[in-house]
């Protein structure tokens, strides 16, 4: 209750800053001619890269045939479709004429990677949101059998959602084929939202976006972040809702070795990003990056490179680093060094424009987010925990007819 | 739009008095609507035909001298035509002229400019110099490319526009232009000084009004070139660093000198910036050699660090 109180606080705050920025203009944030994208881009990229986790945890290891992770789908599904609407709702924050959306379907521009991200993203939304409802059916029909247990508005939900669903053996067949025809699109779909993301910044000429790396970059990050993301969410449902039964030592230990393989992923994919133009330090690459190693950002780089990967891989490492308290931290440091780093691949990109900054007051050539853009860019991710949070009061967490079946399986 | 086109055949053909007449279709001397009472008084006009005709002075409305130019029209551009600026470096002495009528006639937010005079120092043992820039109006434009809404485009005249009624503000534009070119409104636009009132209002080519959560930029004042006059920059800058003119004529000006383009910027070994990107600009920049002014004259007029915002 209080964890829901201190949600709905954070996000009332946020939308009387988005208020503010609606009547004012965008001239409530800091940002300004040169950085003119900040912690709103920073925030969706971060966004996105978290919801690729559902297309990992559901559809790679589904189609892999890893069969421990099933009870953990769920989370991950539904962490993807609150991350990509709230994703949706901060691009549309970042907006300077939001009413104006509606231009993008009257007049897109095929050509314009924006429009990629639209249709992308749209058809990633659609695609997750099956991928949770279809294997929520068998399990409403198990919630709908059992409706004295709850208040009337959740069963009369339920059987809204789910009446229609018995459970004979044809709907089963269909229901699988479904899913895994899902699972399969889904794969192309998740690496192109994301790489399609990072194609708004390498379509550019600016030094520190203008990478061919950028893709497969921004895809390892995403998938590191993600699955960060699942360890500290499973540790929370396992505590909270009691779960020790279904999520086991064992399920920590697997999620574990994923993160490690992702982490190592992501950090040889920065070694490509920032050593090999630091090799050659072309004129305009080493502004930017002798401030990102020895600069004004050296303190948040060192921090996203070292919480967010080097110390993660030396714990996870150790045995007993894949224990459940040791892995909620560094799915805590995972999380928080990935949002930093976001940070870090938008911002100071902006500050070392080719020409230098001349003509501009001052506080041209600095960024810091206001209170405002911090009020948002929280509201928007305790919207995202708010929608988890309350998905979790309503659903099954952890996907009750798989579970069964999965265990009968293996008995 | 046909009423729009005859109004405009009729008015380049006859109207030299300055007026012109609340006209219908076909007869534009024919009385719209039949409250006007002919005053008796006549006028001698210039038909089209070249013959001298009278009319009653109750019919003749007058009209602002230039017929509005559709969004249509504004987005295709004037045909024919292929602007091309020259900037030559060796005239510049940082007076900022350009800037000031330039924000001035465009109504640009306070703090910001459409034009910037950039110190430039190339190398370490390289002198000094003052660049202003504009926009490029590259060829291949790398705004116009992102542009999710087509609220940026290319002209068949050259020059690249934004339509501040379609603009999202998304300033995916602004990331992806590698001159910095690009200011946006941050919020609501101060008020527009009364000068301004003539100029065609809701158009992309004056730029004006100003539209918050818009993005803005160097237009090459299309708005002046239709009436056949010289962007605010070329006429406002004393030293004739501007040049401005049609390649398809071959020639700039900046109001005193007309050149030949290409043997100006032959003759004088031009340059275009950035030229590596692949962006082919269409403003060409004339070395700092033989300069009229010494770098340290410029010093005074950089009052950046005093610039409020």
């Amino acid at each position: 209750m209080i964890w829901t109180g201190v949600l709905i606080a954070i996000c009332l705050v946020g939308a009387y800053g988005y208020y503010r920025q609606l009547t004012k203009g965008l001239v409530v944030t800091n940002m300004r001619d040169y950085v003119s994208w900040g912690i709103y881009i920073s925030n969706f990229v971060f966004f996105v890269a978290i919801s690729l986790v559902g297309s990992l945890i559901t559809a790679i290891l589904r189609l892999a045939n890893v069969r421990w992770s099933t009870p953990l789908t769920r989370i991950a599904e539904i962490i993807a479709v609150s991350a990509i609407v709230f994703a949706s709702i901060i691009i549309i924050v970042d907006m300077g004429r939001p009413e104006r959306f509606v231009n993008l379907f009257v007049y897109g521009r095929l050509q314009s990677p924006i429009i990629w991200d639209v249709v992308v993203i749209g058809t990633y939304f659609f695609i997750s949101c099956f991928l949770l409802y279809f294997p929520l059916l068998p399990d409403l029909k198990i919630l709908i059998a059992n409706k004295n247990k709850q208040p009337k508005w959740m069963s009369w939900m339920y059987r809204f959602m789910g009446s229609f669903w018995k459970g004979t053996v044809s709907q089963f067949k269909m229901s699988h084929k479904a899913i895994t025809i899902l699972c399969i699109m889904i794969i192309p779909v998740a690496f192109a939202i994301h790489t399609v993301t990072s194609w708004l910044f390498a379509t550019t000429y600016r030094p520190g976006w203008d990478s061919t790396n950028f893709g497969a970059y921004f895809i390892s990050g995403a998938f590191l972040v993600g699955a960060g993301g699942v360890v500290v969410a499973m540790y929370v449902f396992r505590k909270f809702y009691r779960l020790e039964k279904y999520i086991t030592e064992m399920h920590f230990e697997k999620m574990g070795r994923v993160v490690v393989l992702l982490a190592l992923l992501y950090l040889y994919f920065n070694i490509n990003e920032y050593l090999i133009p630091a090799f050659k330090m072309k004129k305009p690459e080493e502004a930017h990056l002798t401030n990102l190693f020895a600069g004004e950002f050296a303190p948040v780089f060192w921090f996203a490179i070292l919480v967010g990967m080097i110390f993660p891989i030396f714990i996870l490492l150790f045995k007993k680093g894949r224990k459940p308290l040791p892995m909620f931290i560094v799915g805590c440091m995972v999380v928080v060094g990935a949002w930093f780093k976001r940070y870090l691949i938008v911002t100071p990109t902006l500050l070392h424009p080719f020409l230098p900054m001349d003509n501009a007051p001052e506080n041209f050539k600095h960024y810091f987010p206001s209170w405002e853009e911090w009020a948002i860019a929280m509201g928007s991710l305790a919207g995202a925990l708010l929608v988890i949070t309350f998905f979790a009061r309503i659903f099954p967490i952890v996907p009750i007819h798989e579970t069964i079946e999965e265990d009968e399986t293996k008995s | 739009m046909d009423k729009q086109t005859s109004r405009r055949e009729f008015l380049a053909a006859g109207l030299l008095a300055g007026l012109a007449v609340g006209c219908s279709d076909k007869n534009p001397f024919a009385p719209g609507d039949d409250t006007v009472k002919a005053s008796g008084e006549k006028v001698k006009l210039l038909s089209v035909d070249g013959e001298i005709i009278e009319v009653d002075k109750a019919f003749l409305k007058p009209v602002p001298d230039m017929p509005q130019v559709t969004n249509a029209q504004e987005r295709l551009g004037i045909a024919g035509k292929s602007f091309v600026m020259v900037i030559d470096l060796s005239r510049c002495k940082n007076l900022r002229k350009c800037q000031s009528a330039c924000n001035h006639m465009h109504n640009v937010h306070p703090g910001q400019n459409w034009i910037k005079v950039h110190q430039m120092k190339d190398a370490d043992h390289t002198a000094p110099y003052w660049q202003p820039s504009t926009c490029m109006h590259c060829d291949s434009p790398p705004c116009v490319k992102v542009c999710p809404v087509d609220a940026t485009f290319k002209r068949q005249d050259g020059i690249v526009l934004i339509d501040n009624n379609r603009c999202i503000g998304c300033r995916f534009c602004m990331a992806a232009c590698p001159y910095s070119t690009r200011v946006f409104n941050w919020e609501e636009p101060a008020e527009e000084d009364k000068s301004l009132a003539e100029k065609p209002h809701d158009s992309c080519e004056s730029s004006l009004p100003q539209k918050k959560g818009t993005v803005g930029k160097c237009d090459f004042c299309p708005d002046m070139t239709r009436m056949g006059m010289l962007p605010h920059c070329v006429s406002a800058c004393p030293n004739g660093v501007f040049m401005f003119g049609d390649m398809n004529e071959d020639s700039v000006t900046n109001g005193s000198e007309t050149f030949r383009f290409s043997e100006l910027v032959k003759d004088k070994a031009g340059y275009r910036l950035m030229e590596d990107l692949g962006t082919n600009p269409r403003v060409y920049y004339l070395p700092p050699v033989s300069r009229n002014f010494p770098f340290e004259n410029g010093l005074e007029n950089d009052n950046d660090k005093n610039a409020k915002y």
